[in-house]
């Protein structure tokens, strides 16, 4: 463990200019854990630098949805955005694990037209791609794009009723539960692209707090070929985890620690500024989780 | 999870097929003395306490659990999860309040239990090597774990002694007929 704090506040020193633009999306529950018939959580949501300080821009509430132990569909209460994050309440009152999500797809791409390169507006979804290409289009690339944000809370035992994949996007899928994690200890987790393992995703965990400490202290994990990766938590503590495809982004291609990112290379060298995209657009997909670390 | 669920499997198959070869032919007790020390704080609150036992291979067993069960609402539960070791070990799987187990919160001083095995919430005891845990958390204040380990069957006039450091004092068990 020692070691790779020692590498990973090497590795931050490298990439501090690269993560200042990582603006980090993360709902920060005030419990994971909690006892009782009837219970609530209250969540922070933001897009910041630093997690997990609210300090650059709320994250949106309206497509945060909440899988509840059973299998239906809750809800989000009291949501309200402020300066600098975003709050909302969840009620729990079935026993088990809960999940709360934002999870978004869209296409992008571009086409030609009269000689001119257009690109597909922002927000465009799979169904709706046919009415935004316009007649006379030519050389339409897209691709898709798939953003999971979730934590999980659970009342009473931990449950995994609601893990059951979708099959879209990056997904984790856990073999230890995510709310039965202590520090000290090992915990697995699964990662699934479009369902399938996740063979070499680079995960990122960086532990909460990171404005009282000078390194990053972040673990870059990759997934095994079963899309299975093994962390030992450090210290007790809220830890933020991303994984992401196809958008130079943090723990993936052309991100830090990702391939051809900084964290990729040797230990000292220069880092290479990652290539301009060229060709087709490739496939997105980013993963964000907060879990908890209790102490033993 | 996963290691939780095999020791759930295995465990309860072995308990049950020891516990009752192995009956003792006189029932046979724990002795439990428990001191929860006097604190000059400015916010005193009674901690909650768990006491458990567990042995390796085996289910955590619930002996005691003191906490404000009589609160409307059940309020009193929702700090059960900050007796955290007891919490994941055997609380989350209970069913609360349960009969023999729940208890109110004590005051500071000397506390006495017994239990009986084959009976209540000991139930039947296969020999092994045991630890009885004792976990102490307080309203705005702090939280600590004691051990004891013991072998069962235990050894005529054994005794088993430690000492808590801030949320428990003394703590002895002792084991009769």
């Amino acid at each position: 463990m020692k070691a790779t704090y020692l590498i990973a506040g090497a590795l931050a020193a490298l990439m501090l200019p690269a993560t200042a633009q990582a603006h980090r999306q993360w709902m920060l529950p005030s419990s994971t854990t909690l006892s009782g018939d009837d219970s609530w959580v209250t969540v922070d949501a933001a897009i910041s630098n630093d997690v997990f300080y609210f300090e650059h821009f709320p994250m949106a509430t309206d497509g945060i949805a909440v899988t509840e132990p059973d299998g239906s569909t809750g809800t989000i209460e009291n949501a309200a955005k402020g300066r600098y994050r975003s709050t909302f309440d969840v009620h729990l009152t079935k026993p088990g694990t809960y999940r709360i999500a934002n999870v978004s797809t869209g296409v992008m791409g571009s086409y030609m037209l009269n000689g001119k390169q257009e690109r597909l507006p922002r927000g465009t979804t799979k169904d709706k791609l046919a009415s935004v290409i316009p007649a006379g289009a030519t050389d339409v690339q897209t691709a898709e794009m798939s953003n999971r944000n979730e934590i999980f809370v659970t009342l009473g035992a931990p449950t995994t009723t609601i893990f059951k994949p979708t099959g879209t996007g990056i997904e984790m899928v856990p073999v230890t539960h995510p709310n039965d994690l202590v520090s000290g200890e090992a915990a697995t987790f699964q990662f699934l692209l479009d369902g399938k393992p996740a063979a070499d995703l680079k995960v990122t965990v960086i532990p909460g707090g990171i404005r009282y400490r000078d390194a990053l202290g972040q673990m870059d994990l990759t997934a095994d070929k079963d899309g299975k990766v093994v962390v030992t938590w450090p210290e007790p503590g809220m830890y933020w985890v991303n994984a992401s495809i196809g958008g130079g982004r943090e723990g993936g291609p052309g991100g830090p620690g990702g391939m051809g990112g900084p964290g990729a290379g040797a230990l000292g060298a220069a880092p290479t500024p990652p290539a301009r995209p060229a060709g087709p657009p490739q496939r997105r997909a980013a993963y964000v989780s907060t879990l908890e670390v209790l102490a033993p | 999870m996963q290691i939780r669920y095999r020791l759930a499997l295995t465990g309860t198959a072995a308990l049950g097929a020891v516990g009752t070869l192995a009956a003792p032919a006189t029932a046979q007790t724990l002795n439990l003395s428990v001191a929860i020390p006097r604190l000059s704080v400015a916010e005193y609150h009674r901690p909650y306490v768990a006491i458990w036992i567990e042995k390796e291979g085996a289910t955590p067993r619930s002996l005691s659990v003191w906490y404000d069960y009589d609160m409307k609402n059940g309020e009193g539960t929702k700090w059960l999860r900050d007796v955290r070791q007891w919490w994941r070990a055997s609380g989350r799987a209970l069913k609360l309040p349960a009969d023999g187990v729940t208890g109110a919160t004590k005051a500071p001083g000397d506390h006495k239990l017994s239990f009986t095995a084959g009976k209540g919430p000991l139930g039947a005891l296969g020999p092994g090597n045991y630890t009885l845990f004792i976990e102490a958390a307080r309203e705005v204040g702090g939280r600590e774990v004691v051990r004891l380990p013991f072998a069962w069957p235990p050894k005529p006039g054994a005794t088993v002694k430690a000492q808590g450091s801030t949320e428990l004092g003394a703590v002895a068990l002792t084991f009769g007929k």
